[in-house]
């Protein structure tokens, strides 16, 4: 009976098995470079809003703090979002012509909402928490990044699992005081890793790594 | 009986246990073949799924909007819900709920604990409500002969009818059983201006035998309620007091309080019940005597003989009854004056009211354990007659027009009353129903009705408590409540539900201390009216009693001969109104187990008299709910309808109960053509039970889903139950089978060490066996609170059901009378759990603080944890169960729990999210946990507080207290896998002299 193969197919299968590990491997960091692009993630990316809020101007220029607009923070899982007449409050007084803002006293005057578009989004089957982050001394600026450098808002971030995990295997590494929380200028000072152990033990900070604190 | 006693779960396996296990041990039930697939087509098309679900993955999160407020609202916090104090009636009587409202949108209830005839716990219906308020199904817009029209429309027809009829001549309006007293000074108001017109009610599953009753035996109209914490001994004549009626919750409240902890002989109470099918109180009676409902009079005449009150010279009654009867009545006569409770049912005639009323005056009961109260400001219930006359009027064309309000009595109606027809001669018919149901479709004008959690009302509990509900959502579609549309009528369109239950109460609240702003305003927090309980009477006795009851001289000769049909609300579906719920329809009733159906329940001995076969397992059955049961022709009154039959124990022979609500034509997509229609069987005359029923066997069958043959646990003695003697000899008999070391069951026989990490509370759970009721209310609750999706009567039928919990029912003893015990089921979160250890993914996993987690998004769905289960409590979603599409239903998922998709398995979670969240608010109130603040959905809504969750590690907590007790044991402990979920063990206390089943 005659070989069905040719003789060089030996040749060919033996490259085939070894190219193989290669293109798994090509493979594999095409996935794991794709998922963790800006363009999987939207890390980086700025987002258009109905109206160009900066909070560049609003937090280095003027000086509000995060919490005069996201006043849940401290309270519920969502930071929330403004109402228009939080918008108001001030623009009432000043800029009260200006076209940008045109949109939001049309907001105001018809008692229609503003759409913005959600800069973060977090997958629907992970549930995040800010007030049990907040509390226990973590900074807006460890997530939410240089927030007061942003004249439109971007996310910081990847938002995968493992980002949020780096925290949570050592929040040591990225607890700060309370009262810094919501400084944005804060840095980590030289010794961190040992106020961050302080912190950890005096705050009653858990290194929850189990899957149901994100996940019900 | 003892702990050895065997359980058995339905007539076939009791006398077929090999056949079960030859069943268990098959690995393929029938019905199962090899794949038609080969093997290259398989891989083709594993290959192809494989690189399409990597595909999917591809695709980039739509871009969100955030839409916040352009006022802000006073107390809301984004992402915080909130509790509004409402009420929910029933057939005129209301139960007190706080409801969760988040971002707007109810989407759960709770019991409100403030208003006394909740105490914190719901009922079933209600816990389903927040489903019918999103129904898709409801009515959306006016219809004028089924076209849209706007409310205007109607309102020039309606203005001319009225100005052409004198004084309101011929204007009639039918409503259900009112208990609102803004609705009734509006009925009032209504009558002045048209003093000619009718006021009809008809509440198709009530009868109206309690007041009627009261009447004959007391100069005045009085209401009859129950204290049953009082109650040493109690007995039930066809009165279903756990489980329906108004103030049943509290009911089962305060019979519960006696059996839990700490059990003592002092405490226990017992419970007799005569009734002729099986409810959840002869479930939980320590002596159950089924006999005809024609028959329970006659056992209230003896027990009336017995104790001297009555001297009727009646044929003596068989020995059962009598031995029956002759203990109870020593029983009762042992016992000192205003301990012991007698109760008739609703569906039994007035006259046997009047003698309960009479038995318990006897006994010293009055002003002890029953209460009677004025009528307040109600009208009485007229019981069926009203609708009789109203259908003859109808006929003889003295309606020009009808205003229903609520009722669907087109298809409640008895069937001899011809209402439909009756209604075709009416000139004018307007329709307020939630759907466009059977009533609709002979009314030329219909309204859609806004559901209770849309709409200003007030209602009274079961105690004349009166509440305020206010509504949690604007309706979602211009909705009208029936206040709205009598105040239409009485000539005030336009004005608000809101100004006339205020205008109700402006007289009582500006008395209150602050005016009436104030009241107003803490009355709506509170959610209860402070004292507007109707204070207690003492009516006076009527003499000439036995007269007015028609009691007087012997009773009719019993005729042992024809056949008896009794009706009866659905326990799910209620009298029909429900039809269209699916969390409902797919609730296993209570003791059948029956889901999306009602049968013809039909005793053992008497469906082998007739020759009728009890249900066999289907093809798709073996372990699963497909159930084949033969169909019967019933003829009663010259009407003839085809049912499933169901051999049922405990069910009296020569009677076969039929439950209401099924056999709808126009109920929505779900409720339409499932079951058959019973009212058309009923006759005005005896709208409750009678005799003459003729029964025919056909050679057809029908296929049922019943969850009864799930997860079957034979000889394993799942619920351990002992008599009180036995208790209180050997306390600790529910833990001797457990496999210990050193006879310390918390010491399980193991070679690992013992080495989970446990930090933090250690979660745990203990449901008290002799507090449960099987109400179900759990099972509801668990389904509202973690968007636990409904399969349909199919999936029910391949054992695909998705409830977390389940309730599991035995029989113990004899197949013609057995004692029933009912056990929920649900996630034991062991702490060796066999589900974790076959994960491929760790989907499964065991989180330091005792949980047992699922985590979906990891899940891929090789079932390996479900087949490892013991306790079969995983639940697989084989389909796409979720509904994504329906924008209504989006509204009233709960944000905190992830809709599953299908492939994935998912489980009880011991409420995690309830867990985190308590958790989360302890921390920024920089506090420890304190025991109480995690209540789980099954906890919070259970009436009887079987249901005790907490921290095991925590000496001073309510559920370590409950591990220590001697009736604690473990589901399946012996298979070592240390469950969190343990078990009070049932005690029954059985009369001494009646001990024989």
């Amino acid at each position: 009976m005659p070989q069905v193969f040719h003789r060089s197919f030996n040749t060919l299968s033996r490259a085939s098995v070894f190219g193989s590990l290669f293109i798994l491997g090509f493979v594999a960091w095409a996935v794991n470079v794709f998922v963790n692009s800006s363009y999987a993630t939207n890390q980086g990316v700025v987002r258009e809003q109905p109206v160009p809020f900066s909070h560049e101007h609003h937090v280095t220029g003027l000086g509000i703090d995060c919490r005069y607009c996201h006043d849940a923070a401290e309270k519920s899982a969502q930071a929330g979002m403004p109402p228009t007449k939080t918008c108001m409050n001030c623009h009432q007084q000043i800029w009260t012509g200006s076209a940008t803002l045109a949109p939001v006293r049309a907001s105001f005057q018809t008692d229609q909402s503003l759409a913005w578009t959600r800069v973060h989004r977090l997958a629907d089957f992970a549930y995040f928490n800010h007030s049990a982050h907040v509390n226990k001394g973590f900074g807006c600026s460890t997530c939410h990044g240089e927030v007061q450098k942003m004249p439109l808002a971007w996310q910081h971030g990847t938002l995968l699992m493992n980002w949020c995990l780096d925290c949570h295997r050592q929040p040591e590494r990225f607890v700060r005081p309370r009262d810094e929380v919501y400084n944005m200028d804060w840095h980590p000072p030289a010794d961190q890793e040992q106020q961050g152990r302080e912190l950890v033990r005096k705050n009653g900070i858990r290194s929850l790594m189990n899957c149901s604190t994100c996940h019900h | 009986m003892s702990t050895g006693a065997p359980h058995w779960r339905d007539v076939a396996s009791k006398d077929d246990a090999e056949r079960l296990r030859a069943l268990a041990e098959t690995e393929f039930p029938g019905g199962v073949e090899a794949s038609p697939i080969d093997r290259r087509r398989f891989l083709a098309l594993a290959g192809a799924s494989l690189g399409l679900a990597g595909l999917s993955g591809c695709m980039r999160a739509p871009a969100e909007k955030i839409v916040p407020f352009v006022h802000p609202v006073e107390g809301r916090v984004p992402g915080k819900p909130l509790y509004y104090a409402t009420s929910m009636t029933l057939a005129g009587s209301a139960t007190g709920l706080l409801v969760e409202s988040y971002e707007g949108r109810p989407i759960k209830v709770e019991g409100n604990p403030a208003h006394p005839s909740s105490l914190g716990a719901t009922d079933v219906f209600a816990q389903a409500s927040v489903l019918g308020l999103y129904d898709p199904d409801r009515s959306k817009t006016v219809t004028y002969l089924g076209r849209p029209r706007i409310m205007g429309d109607l309102a020039g027809p309606l203005r001319e009818a009225l100005a052409t009829a004198k004084h309101g001549k011929g204007l009639r309006i039918l409503t259900e059983t009112v208990g609102s007293p803004s609705l009734i000074r509006q009925r009032g108001e209504l009558l002045e201006r048209y003093p000619e017109a009718r006021w009809h009610s008809y509440e198709p599953a009530m009868s109206g035998a309690a007041s009627a009753g009261a009447r004959m035996v007391f100069d005045q109209s009085v209401r009859t309620h129950y204290d049953l914490s009082k109650a040493d001994v109690l007995v039930a004549l066809d009165a279903d007091f756990l489980g329906s009626g108004p103030g049943h919750l509290r009911y089962a409240h305060d019979f519960a309080a006696r059996r839990r902890e700490p059990l003592t002989a002092e405490r226990m109470n017992r419970l007799y019940a005569v009734e002729p099918t099986p409810t959840i109180t002869g479930a939980r009676a320590d002596h159950r005597l089924p006999v005809l409902a024609r028959d329970v009079i006659h056992v209230a005449r003896a027990l009336a003989n017995a104790l001297g009150i009555g001297k009727w010279t009646d044929a003596p009654p068989d020995a059962a009854t009598a031995s029956f009867v002759q203990a109870l009545a020593d029983d009762l006569r042992s016992r000192r004056p205003g301990t012991t409770l007698v109760v008739a049912g609703d569906n039994q005639p007035a006259a046997l009211a009047a003698l309960v009323q009479a038995i318990n005056r006897h006994l010293g009961n009055f002003g002890g354990t029953v209460l009677h109260t004025g009528v307040s400001e109600a009208p009485e219930d007229a019981g069926l007659s009203s609708l009789v006359e109203l259908a003859s009027d109808m006929r003889e064309g003295r309606v020009t027009t009808l205003v229903n309000l609520s009722g669907n009595p087109v298809y409640t109606a008895p069937a001899d009353l011809g209402f439909a027809d009756a209604m075709k001669r009416v000139p004018l018919c307007v329709h307020l129903g939630l759907y466009q149901d059977e009533t609709a479709d002979y009314c030329q004008w219909h309204i859609p009705e806004a559901h209770y959690l849309e709409a200003w009302g007030d209602a009274r509990g079961h105690d004349g408590t009166a509440s305020i509900a206010q509504p949690l959502i604007a309706p979602l579609y211009a909705g009208k409540s029936a206040l709205e549309v009598v105040g239409m009528l009485s000539g005030e369109p336009g004005r608000s539900g809101y100004e006339m239950v205020r205008e109700t109460w402006q007289a009582h609240g500006s008395k209150q201390a602050g005016g009436f702003e104030t009241w107003w305003r803490r009355t709506l927090h509170e959610g209860v009216i402070a004292g507007s309980a109707s204070p207690t009477i003492e009516p006076r006795w009527r003499d000439d009693w036995q007269a007015r009851a028609g009691l007087n001289g012997a009773a009719p000769a019993r005729n042992a001969g024809p056949l008896e049909i009794v009706f009866r609300p659905d326990p799910t579906v209620f009298d029909g109104r429900f039809a269209n719920n699916g969390w409902l329809q797919e609730l296993p009733k209570p003791l059948t187990k029956l889901t999306w159906e009602n049968v013809a329940l039909i005793s053992p001995a008497t469906a082998q008299a007739l020759g009728i076969k009890a249900a066999t397992e289907g093809p798709h059955a073996g372990s699963h709910g497909e159930a084949i049961a033969p169909v019967v022709e019933l003829t009663y009154g010259g009407q003839t309808l085809r049912a499933p039959a169901w051999v049922f124990p405990g069910q009296a022979d020569g009677s076969i109960a039929v439950h209401l609500g099924y056999g709808r034509t126009r109920a929505g997509t779900l409720g339409s053509n499932i079951g058959f229609d019973a009212n058309r069987l009923r006759a005005s005359a005896a709208p409750h039970f009678g005799p003459g029923l003729d029964i025919r066997t056909t050679t057809t069958t029908t296929t049922l889903a019943c969850t009864q043959l799930h997860q079957s646990m034979v000889d394993r003695q799942p619920v351990r139950t002992a008599d009180l003697a036995t208790f209180l000899k050997e306390p600790r008999f529910a833990q001797e089978s457990a496999h210990t070391e050193g006879g310390d069951r918390r010491h399980p026989l193991t070679l690992y060490p013992d080495d989970h990490p446990m930090k933090g509370p250690q979660w745990g759970m203990v449901v008290d066996l002799n507090a449960c009721t099987g109400c179900g209310a759990c099972v509801v609750a668990c389904q509202a609170e973690n968007n636990i999706s409904v399969v349909g009567k199919e999936q029910v039928a391949r054992g695909r059901e998705m409830h977390w919990m389940r309730i599991d029912r035995y029989f113990s003893g004899d197949s013609a009378n057995p004692t029933a015990h009912v056990q929920p089921v649900m996630c034991m979160h062991c702490e060796n759990a066999p589900c974790e250890l076959v994960c491929p993914v760790e989907a499964t996993t065991h989180s330091p603080d005792g949980l047992n987690e699922m985590t979906y998004n990891r899940c891929v769905g090789t079932r390996y944890c479900s087949n490892n289960c013991p306790y079969k409590v995983r639940r697989f979603n084989f389909l796409a169960f979720a509904d994504y599409a329906t924008a209504s239903l989006k509204l009233l998922r709960n944000p905190d729990v992830t809709v599953r998709s299908r492939g994935v398995m998912e489980k009880c979670t011991y409420c995690v999210q309830r867990i985190r969240e308590a958790e989360i608010d302890a921390n920024n109130r920089k506090r420890p946990l304190r025991d109480g603040d995690v209540i789980t959905a099954c906890q919070a809504v259970c009436p009887t507080r079987a249901i005790v969750f907490g921290d095991i590690h925590d000496a001073n907590s309510q559920v370590a207290k409950l591990r220590e007790s001697q009736r604690n044991y473990g589901l399946l402990e012996e298979l070592n896998t240390r469950p969190r979920t343990t078990y009070l063990a049932s005690v029954r206390n059985p009369n001494p002299r009646l001990e024989t089943r």
